[in-house]
């Protein structure tokens, strides 16, 4: 590896990043440098939550994260939430209520409640609420967002009765 | 060492031992400190910051996770407050997890750690009310020294704190006391919000002695010590009997005298005023109804 090169786990897979420039953080290196353009960039100083990425099982604004500060962890992207090219239960059930509109906000929305749901599989709507309170949208409301969470934790357990 | 890299004249060392991070500070100029990095990328992402040498610290075991000895605790310096808000912690220092609760979203709760909140050094951060109220004391080490200094005495004002070049803190020591806590914030909103006046009032029966920690209203951390000697007294530490109305409502007055604020962007100074006597009362009052209760 030579001395401006470091590499990231991202969705499974060692990438080498290079030409990096110093303090970059993950979201730039994510967006600009690996191609990853489903992290959001809107306000780079962790109000929005637009770019919310899973590192090592949490969420994290990944504008707020040194790039170089997570070498060596597992960093799951959007596009790291589906097994091939479909789509998870979360974006599904975002999906089928309405919980998208101009969509920028929802690739951070999905992480979260991903996150959330790993975690906590029936939450209550406070949980929900406090989990999702990093990530803004300005254009749905929330109603629908909750709906989603919903949804996917209804899909889950019907999923799991029949199992 | 995990890594060690150059580029454009700038380092980042991960130091994975407390060895190789106090070394890798020892260097002249000496290089930042860099735990979860939630305060210090927002000014890189603007511009207004500059990169140099960084040495990243959160992975080095002696800084993470925390520790229960008699009646002490000892909080790493990169305790991140999830970890402290999700845990027994909870029990041992409700008002400390009251506070990590408020602090941004749970993204960034989940990276932001104790001793950043600490060294960042901001009137606004969220741990420094209850930190000064249970009379934290910091531990400080360097490759060549180790030394302990109080929080009151570490932040020497706004932003600015008495760590040496080559120091970082190790961990923060508070006790565990016999007694309800409680911590309040005002803001504009209840998540992701930057504090305009916060307090922290703790019960202490073994020294019968409530404290009160005053945040965003103020330099430097603020005790409202007249506040603490008017009312400790008044209160019946076996239990039964609480202060008259009036005795409250001149300790909430007496609180907010200490208060020293500024008017700025988020508030005006006779709001953060206002702000602190109404919560000095209302976390008095909870405080007060548990210590009854109990």
């Amino acid at each position: 590896m030579s001395a401006d090169t470091y590499s990231l786990k991202v969705n499974g897979t060692d990438r080498q990043v290079t030409e990096s420039l110093p303090g970059e953080s993950l979201l730039r290196v994510l967006r600009e440098r690996l191609g990853f353009h489903g992290s959001k960039n809107a306000c780079e100083e962790g109000e929005c939550g637009s770019c919310t990425v899973v590192v090592n099982g949490q969420t994290v604004c990944s504008c707020l994260v040194l790039a170089e500060s997570v070498t060596g962890y597992e960093i799951t992207t959007i596009e790291g939430v589906a097994d091939d090219d479909g789509l998870s239960d979360v974006q599904q059930a975002f999906i089928d209520t309405g919980a998208v509109q101009c969509g920028f906000c929802t690739p951070g929305l999905v992480m979260s409640v991903g996150a959330l749901l790993d975690s906590v599989p029936d939450p209550d709507e406070l949980a929900v609420r406090e989990a999702i309170s990093g990530n803004l949208c300005r254009c749905t409301g929330y109603g629908r967002i909750i709906e989603a969470v919903s949804q996917t934790v209804d899909g889950r357990r019907d999923d799991g009765s029949r199992s | 060492m995990l890594n060690g890299r150059q580029h454009g004249g700038v380092s980042v060392t991960i130091a994975t031992s407390l060895e190789d991070a106090c070394a890798a500070l020892a260097v002249e100029p000496c290089p930042l400190v860099l735990s979860g990095g939630t305060d210090l990328m927002v000014e890189v992402n603007r511009g207004s910051r500059r990169v140099g040498d960084i040495v990243v610290v959160n992975r080095v075991p002696e800084l993470v996770g925390w520790r229960r000895k008699g009646d002490q605790l000892r909080l790493g310096a990169a305790v991140t407050f999830a970890e402290i808000c999700g845990s027994e912690l909870e029990s041992l220092v409700p008002a400390l997890a009251q506070a990590a609760r408020t602090v941004g979203s749970p993204q960034i709760r989940n990276v932001a750690t104790l001793g950043g909140n600490i060294a960042t050094a901001s009137p606004a951060g969220d741990s420094i009310p209850v930190l000064a109220a249970l009379d934290a004391v910091l531990e400080l080490r360097s490759a060549e020294a180790t030394r302990e200094v109080s929080l009151r005495d570490f932040i020497t004002g706004v932003k600015q704190t008495c760590l040496l070049p080559g120091e970082l803190i190790e961990a923060v020591r508070v006790p565990v006391l016999d007694g309800p806590q409680e911590f309040c914030k005002v803001g504009t909103r209840n998540a992701m919000v930057i504090s305009v006046a916060s307090l922290a009032i703790l019960a202490n029966r073994g020294s019968r002695r409530i404290t009160v920690g005053l945040g965003s209203v103020s330099p430097a951390p603020l005790r409202a010590s007249d506040a603490e000697d008017h009312i400790s007294p008044h209160i019946n530490w076996d239990g039964g009997a609480i202060p008259d109305e009036a005795t409250i409502a001149h300790f909430a007055r007496l609180v907010a005298g200490a208060a020293n604020p500024i008017d700025d962007h988020r508030s005006s100074a006779l709001y953060r005023t206002h702000a602190i006597r109404v919560l000095a009362r209302r976390a008095l009052s909870r405080v007060l109804g548990r210590l009854s209760a109990t």
